[in-house]
């Protein structure tokens, strides 16, 4: 906790280092997948597209088509969605102070999930209705947990933890109630609850765009009241830091993100607690470098897991949540090992 | 010369062409607009190469005599034996860049994991979707489809006036042998879900004039697959049972507690359905009827 003061500068290595990863990553996640298109002709298609300049890619129809409609979009989403669950669970560990949290904690998944099911169950189509379904099921179980946990009197922070694993173990009855008298739902709830990335052309996209850029924004901005709360509540109150209001307004963007994250693509696990430790164990705990730096590697972990996803068993597809879940938990356990969990 | 020789070469491309024309003219028009769950697409050429991700839609390619274009199908088609030989998709998890990699000019399938007929969409790739058939109708209408849209109408035609025609006959054959008696059909020992009258297996069972004792069971969400208890299904007393999930037979579900209370097991009334044929709704229903009618006794 002790951080040394030169430690928590802004260096500009990790930052150039997480950039570069997102890079590499997403032009991987671009070119590669069930349909090989050539590095080469996607990096002048894409160039191609930036103003002033004009190339010929040598792309052909279907390939361009399959580029613009189904691939980037999909890298783009789970550029998103990885920055998303990355910067919220980094949120939600600092605030809570609490290493295992992750996004999901206040009852997020559990309300989406409800939301999500009860949209198969009337027969909603997998685009439309059910991302709207879910966004609305996630806040109202948070909201739940606002209410029950009391975040505005000067409770502690554990009651909000506990209100939101009453409220996600509620949500989730309500759910399996659901899918348990609709069983011909059982197979779409599945494909949802696992994550799913599969998209096509830009909606999904410019739907998480908002919700991104005010969680992104507001964490930005408080990131360094993160750092503040993570000594201990008493000791961010001596030093003027209005413990409470700071907390809900750092939670409430990290959920509204997540809400928005979950809505497009489903339950994905772990993405939210390994990116944030793992980057702890590279450049320490201070916030002012794990906001943005877990928004860059979670995106890149995401495009990463997905691209797995889709080539591991093609031309069948792995469901997301199953790749980074798979890839999370032995890294969990080996973070554990080595005792260096820090929050 | 050469003007000679020119004229001599169009004159003949000029008859063959039109010889073509007329012959595709004959069993089918293309383009055609055809209309499945996937919205109305049109079709510019006869298909050469459909993936059929569906082991029903390929028994009824197949049966229309549109075997010879189909090159893909999902991981359990097995019927007609030719269907061994396809091109095996997972289709419940489906990669839709592998689907488009095989170049299908037309894609069949009962399921959409997520997106995959938008993506067949963008980049230009009929697609006909599917829902399971809740009733005899749904089968007829999606055979014409799957006609018009391979260019096999006339055979498509056939096919429904055929099945019609088998449909009758085994309900002539059984007579009212089958009229007022109570089934329970077993799709999942397990916990039980049940089909009840509003399934396509349910109208068809419901051509031999019996009850389906699932009809009693609440079914709030509409599935038409209602989950019963063991307690029920006794109380209930079924006259007939019949078994379509598979590994299970008479005795087997008279060794269950308390089940060899129920007339349909002390009277041996239990048939053990052909699990593949009794799970699609393509030309085998046939087949299944047919079994069907021999379980409850009174065929000829």
């Amino acid at each position: 906790m002790t951080t040394p003061l030169r430690h928590s500068a802004l260096h500009s290595g990790p930052l150039l280092t997480a950039v570069a990863a997102l890079g590499l990553v997403a032009l991987a996640g671009v070119g590669f997948g069930a349909v090989s298109l050539p590095l080469g002709g996607v990096t002048r298609e894409l160039l191609d597209h930036i103003p002033g300049i004009t190339l010929d890619s040598g792309l052909g129809e279907r390939q361009a088509a399959i580029l613009w409609e189904l691939r980037l979009p999909r890298v783009v989403l789970a550029g998103f969605v990885g920055g998303t669950l990355a910067v919220a669970g980094a949120a939600y560990q600092g605030v809570f102070r609490n290493p295992l949290a992750d996004p999901y904690l206040l009852g997020v998944a559990g309300g989406a999930g409800l939301g999500a099911t009860i949209a198969i169950a009337a027969g909603a189509s997998s685009t439309g209705v059910l991302p709207i379904a879910a966004f609305a099921g996630g806040m109202v179980a948070v909201v739940i947990t606002y209410a029950l946990g009391g975040v505005g009197a000067r409770r502690s922070a554990n009651s909000l933890i506990l209100a939101g694993v009453a409220v996600a173990a509620f949500f989730a009855a309500m759910q399996t109630y659901v899918q348990q008298r609709s069983s011909d739902t059982v197979r779409e709830v599945f494909t949802w609850i696992l994550g799913r990335l599969a998209t096509v052309g830009w909606g999904e996209v410019m739907a998480i765009v908002p919700f991104f850029a005010v969680m992104a924004i507001v964490l930005v901005v408080h990131r360094r009241h993160l750092d503040v709360l993570a000594v201990g509540e008493e000791e961010a109150a001596t030093l003027g830091v209005h413990v409470p209001r700071v907390r809900i307004i750092i939670v409430l963007a990290a959920t509204l993100g997540t809400a928005a994250a979950v809505s497009v693509s489903g339950l994905i696990g772990f993405v939210g607690i390994i990116v944030p430790h793992m980057l702890r164990l590279v450049v320490g705990p201070s916030y002012r470098r794990l906001v943005v730096l877990s928004m860059l590697t979670g995106g890149a972990f995401l495009i990463g897991a997905d691209l797995l996803a889709r080539t591991v068993i093609a031309p069948a597809e792995l469901p997301i949540g199953v790749v980074t879940a798979f890839v999370g938990a032995p890294f969990f356990a080996v973070v554990l090992h080595m005792g260096r969990m820090q929050t | 010369m050469i003007a000679v020789i020119a004229l001599a070469l169009t004159a003949c491309s000029g008859a063959a062409a039109t010889t073509a024309t007329t012959t595709v003219a004959a069993e089918a028009a293309f383009p055609v607009a055809v209309s499945s769950d996937a919205g109305v697409i049109t079709i510019d050429e006869q298909p050469a190469r459909i993936a059929a991700l569906s082991a029903t839609h390929v028994e009824m390619l197949f049966a229309i005599g549109a075997g010879d274009a189909v090159f893909a199908s999902d991981l359990y088609s097995d019927y007609p034996p030719e269907a061994d030989f396809l091109t095996k998709i997972d289709s419940f998890n489906l990669n839709v860049e592998a689907v488009i990699d095989l170049d299908p000019d037309l894609v069949v399938l009962t399921f959409d994991p997520g997106e995959v007929v938008a993506a067949l969409e963008a980049v230009g790739i009929p697609t006909l979707l599917f829902a399971t058939a809740t009733s005899i109708e749904d089968s007829y209408e999606q055979i014409a489809t799957l006609g018009a849209a391979s260019g096999h109408v006339a055979e498509a035609g056939r096919l429904v006036a055929e099945i019609q025609e088998g449909l009758k006959e085994v309900v002539d054959d059984l007579g009212d042998a089958g009229s007022g008696l109570r089934y329970y059909y077993e799709t999942d020992p397990f916990s039980f879900y049940t089909p009840n009258s509003s399934t396509f297996i349910g109208k068809l069972l419901g051509l031999l004039g019996m009850e389906n004792i699932a009809d009693a069971a609440p079914d709030e969400f509409a599935s038409g697959f209602p989950q019963l208890t063991a307690e029920f299904i006794i109380d209930a007393d079924p006259d007939v049972i019949f078994l379509a999930a598979g590994g299970e037979d008479l005795a087997t579900v008279a060794a269950r507690d308390g089940w060899d209370t129920m007339t349909a097991v002390k009277e041996g009334r239990v048939t053990v359905l052909d699990v593949d044929v009794a799970s699609r709704w393509g030309p085998r229903v046939i087949d299944l009827l047919r079994a069907a009618a021999e379980g409850i006794g009174g065929l000829e």
